[in-house]
């Protein structure tokens, strides 16, 4: 068991992911939290790109760090009432977040612990595609295209609802 | 060596974070966020397997990029839910939010 650089590589991403993450729970200014969020999603998009998911990690930047922590940071700027040290604090109820974090701990040693425990190994499949985007494409507009229909569907959807949620009473 | 193990630890890492975030926040922007950071631990968990289980297809990165809009749609239907919320209450915070509640 040699370390090699691909190790050294996923533990400096995750250690950064992982630390955003908790930058976004803990801090008690919005303005922070939503920085930090928009470290997290890099980071998860450094880890597609570390699992050879070029494609999903470009969209991952294209859509989480750029359009929706920008829509993200706009609604917070419309938003924001008090001062910006007091916009995140935590919840009143102690045991809201004691049983919150009982259930995040339970969660996280649960669920890690059988995972660590059990024997994933990779299975032997055929290759790895060379061509993900044009097998992407493929998949897309052929076998799942009503699910691909339905998305488009539900995109022009949340649009609306954005726009009349958001205009107010007035007009 | 990293395998499919440390992906499916990140990710749960990640999930449980954003557990703790839904419970412990009391500003509907914050709560907004963690369930984002949920969303992207399902991502990873996706993409992992379908790395290491069925390299030969890019199923799991399909339904990927289908989470990837749905997460689109709901946050942009939740943050106009807040401003009109915020327009009437002049208040982010849940525990302001009881009209339903009697």
């Amino acid at each position: 068991m040699s370390i090699t650089m691909n190790d050294v590589v996923f533990v400096f991403i995750s250690a950064i992911t992982v630390l955003s993450a908790l930058g976004v729970v803990l801090s008690r200014n919005i303005v922070h939290s939503a920085l930090a969020l928009i470290l997290a999603f890099l980071g998860v998009a450094l880890t597609f790109f570390q699992l050879g998911a070029g494609f999903i990690g470009l969209v991952q930047i294209l859509v989480y760090a750029g359009a929706i922590s920008v829509l993200i940071i706009f609604a917070i700027m419309l938003v924001m009432n008090v001062e910006a040290d007091r916009t995140n604090q935590p919840n009143p109820s102690r045991s809201t977040r004691f049983w919150g974090l009982l259930l995040a701990l339970v969660l996280i040693i649960g669920l890690g612990a059988s995972i660590w425990c059990s024997n994933l190994w990779p299975v032997l499949g055929p290759l790895p595609v060379a061509d993900a985007v044009g097998a992407l494409a493929d998949l897309m507009l052929g076998k799942y295209v009503v699910a691909f229909e339905a998305a488009a569907i539900l995109l022009l959807l949340a649009m609306v609802g954005a726009i009349i949620l958001a205009r107010g009473d007035e007009a | 060596m990293i395998g499919l193990n440390h992906y499916l630890l990140l990710a749960t890492i990640l999930f449980g974070i954003g557990v703790y975030g839904v419970f412990a926040k009391r500003n509907a922007v914050a709560i907004l966020m963690s369930i984002e950071l949920m969303l992207n631990a399902v991502n990873i968990n996706f993409v992992a397997i379908n790395k290491f289980i069925q390299p030969g297809n890019v199923i799991g990165q399909l339904f990927a990029i289908f989470i990837i809009v749905v997460a689109a749609a709901e946050v942009s239907v939740g943050l106009g839910l807040i401003i009109s919320i915020y327009r009437h209450k002049k208040s982010v915070n849940l525990s302001d939010f009881n009209l339903l509640k009697w």
